[in-house]
């Protein structure tokens, strides 16, 4: 009995997941007249025009590759300097410039963005960076140092000591600890760090909103927010600008899910 | 001293940048809050605590506490128990919970504008499939304007969040109950101990640990929520969806009002420094091990 209650209940919460993605992906095969007429089932006459509109009409290419530069320079940028800071922490081990620089990141966690916003927009106007995916970067690299500071931080104090040990007694410089000991042991982790950071970067919208305004620079959250504006009567193509910015995110996930699951356990450790 | 030196190269690039595009900006919102600057023009002046009488009689910004308040319990009950509840039935290892377990998980990896999105559809009065499949099974009683109904909205927009974040939070607990021993209740059980005595000795005191996770950062992340909010309802119908985030965010880039909008992000960081400090220290103190 409380095994068909168990089973059920897991049913019933798949389908609250599963049911709107799919009444969305139903939605994107129909066209506007048809949805009108059929706003739920499965479409009678699907199509490929929402698909191919979205892509005539808006420059899709393009926000796709701002969302995929901006994200993967970033992402890369954050782990080389944020390993650097977890190896140096590692480290000094229990000196208190250990404990005083991982307190300084470690207290970034707890200030939500909406406070340093108006002074980083105020700052970079001043000196010229707004509009540009190179100052959405370099923000985006400081407001995400305090998670992957410590994530890493966490993840590097699992490695074997011996094996750091014996190659310092080996002589081996400080550099060479880093890049040819420290870093391939910490393979998986950074993995698992890119992962986490991966979705948080490319789905972000509030610094993009705030720094990018050309067309031609906007990422795919903000060209969703656009689509809005234009297709507001024109719930197909609006969702269909939905899937369509979701699909690499999804295709990610099917074949890196570990991944993706693990960074989640350890980025909200940090509570 | 050699070595703290030498170390130096593997600190310095990150930390500069932390310090002038983190560190800096995050005192210098402190200071804009004692300001009444607009944020465009080059002069302005020192108000005092102006600004911090102003916004703490502000009715927008009381509201927006309040709705911030009632969207944060309610995820956080919400999403707490619906995880733990799945969690339980799906933390041993099969094929089909890892199934379940991927499927739960993904909105996590969608956007908060596409999740916004796609709510906003499902919520939509005349063309959501909300209200069609109410009408549809005959509950026409309970069709709404979701989003347009201000003392509904709020939780229609929680009730997203949580949506959205059951999976996560379900990663964290199934974590926690891999980490018990399946010998301890196995014992239990034999000596005939029932489904419930069992979860409440044995299971739940080690599983406070991964709970407190679950509810601080879910806490956090209620405050946060300022891309569901923005997306769903820009904070509308008449302020009943405005939360602190969008509260700041329209101060200062509608308003033009950087010192107020600064202000309020100064209260709003009080608030959640205190949020974390309670749940710290009620959740630290009952780990248990075995």
């Amino acid at each position: 009995m409380q095994r068909i209650l168990g089973q059920l209940l897991l049913i019933s919460f798949a389908v609250i997941i599963v049911a709107p993605l799919l009444i969305v992906l139903f939605t994107i095969f129909k066209t506007n007249s048809e949805f009108f007429s059929n706003p739920i089932a499965f479409p009678k006459h699907a199509t490929l025009e929402n698909i191919e509109q979205l892509f005539t009409k808006q420059t899709m290419l393009r926000y796709f590759w701002n969302s995929a530069y901006v994200t993967l320079t970033t992402v890369i940028a954050e782990l080389v300097l944020s390993t650097g800071i977890a190896y140096a922490i590692m480290r000094y081990g229990k000196s208190k410039i250990a404990a005083l620089l991982f307190s300084l990141f470690a207290l970034g966690l707890m200030i939500p963005s909406q406070v340093n916003m108006i002074p980083i927009y105020s700052l970079l106007r001043e000196l010229s960076l707004t509009n540009s995916h190179f100052g959405l970067i370099i923000v985006t690299l400081s407001i995400l140092m305090p998670l992957s500071v410590f994530m890493l931080t966490g993840f590097v104090k699992t490695l074997p000591k011996e094996i750091i040990e014996a190659a310092e007694i080996d002589g081996a410089s400080e550099f060479r600890l880093f890049a040819q000991i420290v870093t391939p042991l910490m393979a998986p982790f950074l993995a698992t760090t890119a992962a986490f950071l991966f979705v948080i970067v490319w789905n972000d919208l509030l610094f993009p909103m705030l720094l990018l305004v050309e067309k031609s620079k906007l990422t795919l959250p903000l060209a969703l927010i656009q689509f809005k504006g234009e297709y507001i009567t024109n719930y197909p193509l609006l969702m269909t600008g939905v899937i369509v910015t979701a699909l690499p995110m999804i295709v990610m996930f099917v074949f890196l899910q570990r991944y993706f699951i693990a960074g989640t356990l350890a980025g909200s450790l940090k509570g | 001293m050699k070595k703290h030196l030498r170390l130096l190269e593997f600190i310095l690039p990150g930390l500069i940048l932390y310090a002038v595009l983190f560190m800096y900006p995050t005192i210098s919102a402190l200071y804009y809050s004692f300001t009444n600057w607009d944020g465009l023009s080059p002069s302005y002046q020192y108000v005092g605590i102006q600004n911090y009488e102003k916004v703490s009689k502000d009715i927008i910004f009381n509201k927006s506490l309040t709705n911030n308040i009632k969207f944060m319990l309610f995820v956080v009950i919400v999403q707490t128990v619906v995880s733990l509840i799945l969690a339980l039935q799906i933390y041993k290892k099969s094929k089909l919970n890892v199934f379940y377990r991927a499927l739960y998980f993904l909105p996590t990896i969608l956007s908060s504008v596409s999740v916004g999105f796609i709510w906003t559809f499902i919520y939509d009065s005349n063309l959501g499939a909300l209200n069609k499949v109410l009408s549809m099974i005959g509950l026409e009683g309970l069709t709404q304007s979701w989003l347009g109904n201000p003392s509904l909205a709020i939780f229609s927009i929680a009730a997203v969040q949580a949506w959205a974040h059951i999976g996560q939070m379900a990663v964290l607990f199934i974590a926690g109950l891999q980490s018990i021993p399946p010998e301890l209740k196995e014992a239990a059980i034999i000596d005939g101990a029932s489904t419930f005595r069992v979860f409440y000795h044995i299971t739940w005191p080690l599983l406070a640990p991964a709970a407190a996770i679950v509810v601080s950062y879910t806490t956090i992340q209620s405050f946060k929520a300022f891309d569901l909010v923005f997306t769903m309802t820009g904070g509308g119908p008449n302020y009943s969806t405005e939360i602190l985030s969008t509260y700041v965010y329209s101060s200062a880039f509608l308003n033009y009002s950087f010192g107020k909008a600064a202000t309020a992000s100064v209260y709003f960081l009080i608030l959640i420094a205190v949020i974390t400090f309670i749940q710290f220290k009620l959740l630290k103190t009952d780990r248990v091990s075995y």
